[in-house]
């Protein structure tokens, strides 16, 4: 695996976020390298979201830093968007624009951030929405699609931007189980690509064979981290080990046949 | 002797009479009515939205700086406006505007410019809180989402917001056209010679009040009955058609149009929990 690479792309130091007097982020360090993929897992509210939505400045964090590039995002406040422009996000919820078709859904962003004119935002969101396996509904309105073309459709959107890192916030949680494989597939070809990726997710299986690294959350901080095949199989925190078991109890029945028809990691 | 010979002398002899010999001035009072109504409802509207958005601009992003003292000093101005507006009859705002414009401020205004700035005043601070309400109804992903894409707050409220707030507050509009093909009624005071004024007039002249405004009552109904109409079918517009077609497949080139559940149906959907994710969307 080529994960020697030397230039962090996003940087997170000593991070904090309080809600009112709930610490949700108690100090986090980690940095994501161009061509990784990292998932984050974690059980539920060990803030996971959060870390992701500070990244994307959704959420302003109470104290320490984070960089892009080498620059701080969280200084001035007409680079925000900017800064957004480079970092896509992809929603549990997809949040796909109600009032718009599923093409404008892909253009109005690289028309209205990047100043695009149509045909040429047309094309460029034509052939994104073939990767995705969803040209055909390019006059649907959200509404009327499923829950797992939503999802590819905003996974189109996000790349309709080129960013430079892709945030996935629980991509497949809110998908139905059959739904959940052709986004995880559609994930899996952009990870092969080459793109970063920072994914929250409860796909353990995914984690495992998509990722170059994993980072395990728990109460705010980042309880360990490392390659997949150590986490999984060698995890050396307590809490690691217990949430995994828990995991293996519950998932593993269903997760091994998949495994085993996306064929062995290397 | 001749002419009291020719006036009618039972109830519907005079309700026919009125409306024979003066459908003109019916007519033409309707027609300020309706003019009136919707050129204030469409200004109002646009002062609704203005308010409205300026109210739903978040602080966090500038506070303690010039900008966010200035828009402090802002809302302040345009939440008195509403609570003014709202809190004090339409018959005084009239008579105040009209009159107090021209002895305070020199400024002499027909009696219709007045009613119509009066109106458009009024239905605006009304419009300005189902704004608010329909902006908030608006799921907070779809701003995320468009801030996650890089669109400013400007690009955001334009592209996204707005539409889907409109949607969901057309039937507020609706209301207050209706309200104020009603409404417009207490501008007799300052003479506007819409439908009422003239109703009124009529019924002096010939001393008959019940023929008179039997013929308004009815004139009033089938005005705002139209106009509710107008808005469903609007509305319904709004909504798009239910279908779609698929864009050529690659493999088949076969071209099909999906039916799909149109917005009642929908509803239902949601209610029984099949989607959760538009649940907060529903209102």
């Amino acid at each position: 695996m080529n994960t020697v690479m030397n230039t962090p792309v996003v940087e997170v130091d000593k991070l904090r976020k309080s809600f009112g007097k709930v610490e949700v982020l108690s100090g986090i360090d980690f940095s994501v390298e161009r061509g990784e993929v990292v998932c984050v897992i974690g059980s539920s509210g060990s803030g996971k979201s959060t870390l992701l939505r500070c990244i994307n400045m959704l959420e302003t964090p109470s104290s320490g830093e984070i960089r892009f590039d080498g620059s701080r995002v969280d200084s001035g406040r007409c680079r925000a968007s900017d800064y957004r422009a480079k970092v896509g996000m992809v929603f549990q919820q997809f949040n796909l624009f109600n009032n718009l078709s599923v093409l404008d859904n892909c253009v109005i962003g690289p028309m209205k951030v990047h100043g695009r004119k149509r045909p040429e935002a047309e094309e460029a969101a034509r052939a994104l929405l073939a990767k995705v396996g969803m040209d055909r509904y390019v006059n649907a309105k959200p509404h009327q699609i499923s829950g797992g073309q939503k999802q590819r459709v905003a996974i189109a959107r996000a790349l309709a931007m080129e960013p430079e890192v892709l945030l996935f916030d629980e991509p497949t949680s809110a998908l139905d189980p059959e739904m959940v494989g052709e986004v995880l597939a559609v994930m899996r070809d952009l990870a092969g690509e080459g793109l970063t990726m920072i994914v929250v997710t409860h796909e353990m299986a995914f984690a495992r064979d998509v990722s170059t690294r994993v980072v395990f959350m728990d109460k705010g901080v980042i309880a360990e981290e490392g390659a997949p095949e150590d986490i999984f199989d060698h995890p050396s925190n307590e809490r690691t080990c217990e949430f995994l078991a828990r995991f293996l109890e519950d998932e593993l029945p269903a997760e091994e046949p998949r495994d085993k028809a996306m064929g062995a990691r290397p | 002797m001749s002419a009291a010979a020719a006036l009618p002398s039972t109830f519907w002899g005079w309700v026919l009479y009125l409306a024979r010999t003066n459908w003109s001035m019916f007519l033409s009072g309707a027609g300020v009515t309706v003019v009136l109504a919707v050129l204030g409802t469409l200004a109002g509207c646009v002062i609704g939205f203005l308010v409205g958005m300026v109210q739903g601009i978040p602080y966090p992003a500038m506070t303690r700086s010039v900008g966010g003292i200035a828009l402090r000093a802002v809302k302040a101005v345009l939440a008195a406006y509403v609570e003014v507006f709202r809190g004090t009859p339409m018959i005084v705002q009239a008579t105040v505007i009209y009159y107090g414009s021209k002895q305070m401020f020199g400024v002499d205004m027909s009696a219709f410019v007045a009613g119509f700035v009066v109106v458009s005043i009024n239905t605006g601070a009304y419009m300005a809180e189902s704004v608010r309400g329909g902006i908030d109804s608006v799921d907070r992903g779809q701003t995320e989402a468009a801030k996650a894409i890089g669109m400013t707050h400007f690009q955001t409220m334009v592209s996204i917001v707005l539409p889907q707030a409109f949607r969901n507050i057309m039937p507020q509009v609706g209301n207050n056209l209706i309200i104020n093909i009603k409404d417009t009624s207490v501008l007799n005071v300052i003479s506007v010679s819409e439908l009422f004024f003239t109703s009124k007039s009529l019924a002096g002249t010939y001393y008959q009040y019940f023929p008179t405004y039997l013929i308004t009552c009815v004139i009033y109904f089938v005005m705002t009955f139209a106009c509710s109409r107008l808005l469903r079918w609007y509305e319904r517009k709004l909504d798009g058609p239910t279908s779609f077609e698929l864009a050529d497949g690659a493999a088949d080139g076969e071209k099909a149009r999906v039916k799909v559940p149109g917005r009642t149906s929908r509803a239902l959907e949601l209610l029984n929990g099949k989607d959760n994710s538009k649940r907060r969307a529903m209102r």
